[in-house]
């Protein structure tokens, strides 16, 4: 369900625009920040607050690697497998992440805290092998490094959503 | 020839991104020298006679892209173009997290050329640093009277509204943004209309990458026969290059158009210790390999392309002796894949099937045909195809057999076993002008 707070919020995006659907995109991270990821009950809230029938925001939803249709972990890894990153050990980079957190890319690791998604160029390759952890850009990163770097994420927040209900009041 | 600095010149500065700072670096003076004394159709006059060409990849002049806009309808739209995700590319990331003010003085004086009262920055979702960074620039700037209605006493009035997109490669194409940006799947329109005409809402729109439109501050700041002198001739300004991969210090380098590869290189720190340079993508991923022998090649527009290669975005990915050139194709032509968006069917199964060549030859299964059957399909996928995608696809690839086919080939005799045809043919059953038994 999404929030009171969520929904109004939505409300007040579309009216940013000058037709109300440009807020789509923008609203799906809002409300995909509610749980984590966007179970089909939310897509269908999203989609009567926008008037659109259901499959029309699913469409949106299943096009765009940032949306997750399936539940994901506390902190998200989107870690580059780019060729910038693959010359400088992203793949061995990419396989050691995965057996600290004990899951393969696009799953949970067992304690709930983490998913690693293997991402196309995340546009940092002065920084290879890097990755986003949550919002954090990181890198150059040695396999070394992993277990600070995953610590240090657990202290945050968890995975955020480019659009909060603040940022909604600039214009 | 050295680093010369105008975008990144305040770069390094901790405080840049604070409009105080950007002012007291001479930031602001651009919009107060053209708003309202120059008029909307001399400030395009000016960008036409700087030569500033677009640099978000297809290198198209920005003056006369920005002409193409019909003057009589009322309702225009500025669309900058922040979507970077061309593989090797990051300057615009730099550009709107260290000095996002001179993103939003361009952005002002594009909107007051073409008379655009909403301009929209289209900023990759991922760029969770850069989109706080704009959004708090906006705020800055709208305060001091920057934005909003009646920009200095005159009649233009802008609003600039952050709009994060949600991880499309294909929603950098510009038609693709603009569905994107009204909500919808990023997929191209045709062309034409182009957006110039009929854009976002079907209204005239320009879409302008965020380093081209930082380029104009400039150019209405010195004027259009500065910028024409710095460069070379019809590739005038300078540009920053993006070197990753296999180098020792990866980074942004600013040079004016036509500095040798050499020279960006050895920027770059040149090599790693004890490697040997043996080839690089100039213009992120989507253009052909140049080697050891276009070292001294010039990096600019026209000469890139006369070498059959492109500048695109000038990001440079550079591979040394110790890089498997079939790992390299075999994994762009996965990125082409996962982000085909699906719209037209040579670039969707074209890429596809690439993929399943080029995995099927590095696990050893691959057969010396299967070369021909990659150039065939690259070349009917790029003639075929709706948008730039695909024809961006090929390259990199064909490329890489043609200069290193040894290494294809070592991979294919790794394995003399019959080749897996018979699959194909059942796969792929509509292509039947490859002749698979040559």
């Amino acid at each position: 369900m999404l929030s009171e707070q969520t929904k109004q919020a939505i409300l007040k995006l579309q009216k940013l625009y000058p037709e109300k659907r440009s807020a789509l995109i923008p609203a799906l991270h809002l409300a995909q920040s509610e749980e984590g990821y966007l179970p089909r009950e939310i897509q269908n809230e999203v989609a009567a607050l926008f008037g659109l029938e259901p499959n029309e925001v699913n469409s949106v939803v299943s096009f765009y690697d940032m949306f997750f249709e399936r539940p994901v972990g506390k902190h998200v890894i989107h870690i580059c497998k780019n060729v910038s990153c693959m010359l400088r050990g992203a793949d061995g980079l990419l396989s050691r992440l995965c057996q600290k957190i004990k899951a393969s890319p696009g799953e949970i690791s067992p304690d709930g805290e983490f998913t690693v998604i293997a991402s196309e160029c995340l546009a940092a390759c002065d920084k290879a092998p890097m990755m986003i952890v949550d919002d954090k850009v990181v890198g150059p990163i040695n396999e070394k490094d992993l277990d600070a770097i995953l610590e240090e994420a657990k202290k945050g927040p968890g995975h955020p959503s480019p659009v909060d209900l603040e940022g909604l009041h600039h214009a | 020839m050295p680093e010369m600095r105008i975008l990144m010149a305040h770069i390094d500065k901790p405080d840049q991104t604070q409009l105080e700072n950007y002012k007291k670096n001479g930031g602001y003076s651009a919009v107060r020298k053209a708003i309202p004394s120059i008029t909307p159709n001399d400030l395009i006059e000016i960008v036409k006679q700087s030569g500033l060409r677009g640099r978000g990849g297809a290198g198209f002049l920005t003056g006369a892209k920005w002409g193409f806009v019909p003057k009589d309808l009322p309702v225009k739209y500025l669309v900058c173009n922040c979507d970077e995700s061309e593989p090797g590319t990051f300057k615009d990331r730099l550009l709107i997290e260290k000095d996002p003010h001179q993103l939003i003085e361009g952005i002002i004086l594009a909107s007051y050329a073409i008379n655009a009262n909403t301009a929209f920055i289209y900023s990759r979702g991922e760029f969770f640093e850069g989109i706080a960074t704009l959004r708090k620039a906006v705020k800055d700037a709208k305060l001091h009277g920057l934005l909003g209605k009646n920009i200095f006493g005159s009649s233009f009035s802008l609003e600039i509204i952050v709009h994060p997109g949600a991880g499309a490669y294909i929603a950098g194409e510009e038609t693709a943004q603009l569905n994107s940006l009204e909500g919808f799947r990023a997929t191209p329109r045709l062309k034409p209309p182009f957006p110039a005409v009929s854009g976002l809402y079907g209204k005239p729109t320009i879409i302008n990458n965020v380093e081209t439109l930082c380029n104009v501050v400039h150019v209405i700041n010195n004027g259009a026969e500065w910028y024409q002198k710095i460069g070379k001739p019809k590739n005038s300004g300078t540009k920053i290059f993006q070197v990753s991969g296999q180098i020792q210090k990866p980074g942004c380098y600013e040079f004016p158009l036509g500095v040798s590869l050499r020279e960006v290189l050895d920027t770059a720190g040149g090599m790693l210790p004890g490697r040997h340079f043996k080839a690089c993508y100039p213009g992120g991923s989507s253009c052909s390999l140049l080697t050891a022998k276009d070292i001294d090649i010039a990096m600019d527009f026209d000469t890139l392309m006369a070498r059959k290669s492109a500048l695109g975005t000038a990001s440079v990915i550079v591979m040394d002796d110790t890089a498997d050139m079939v790992k390299v194709a075999h994994r762009l032509m996965q990125f082409y894949q996962n982000e085909s968006c699906g719209k037209c069917t040579p670039c969707r199964e074209g890429t596809r099937w690439m993929v399943q060549i080029l995995a099927r030859i590095e696990s050893g299964g691959g057969t010396i045909h299967d070369l021909k059957v990659i150039e065939q399909v690259c070349a009917s996928m790029a003639a075929n195809s709706f948008c730039p995608l695909a024809v961006g696809a090929a390259p990199p690839v064909v490329s890489a057999i043609q200069e290193f086919k040894s290494e294809f080939e070592a991979y294919i005799n790794l394995n003399p076993h019959p080749s897996k045809l018979p699959v194909m043919k059942v796969a792929y059953p509509y292509l039947e002008t490859v002749d698979m038994q040559k």
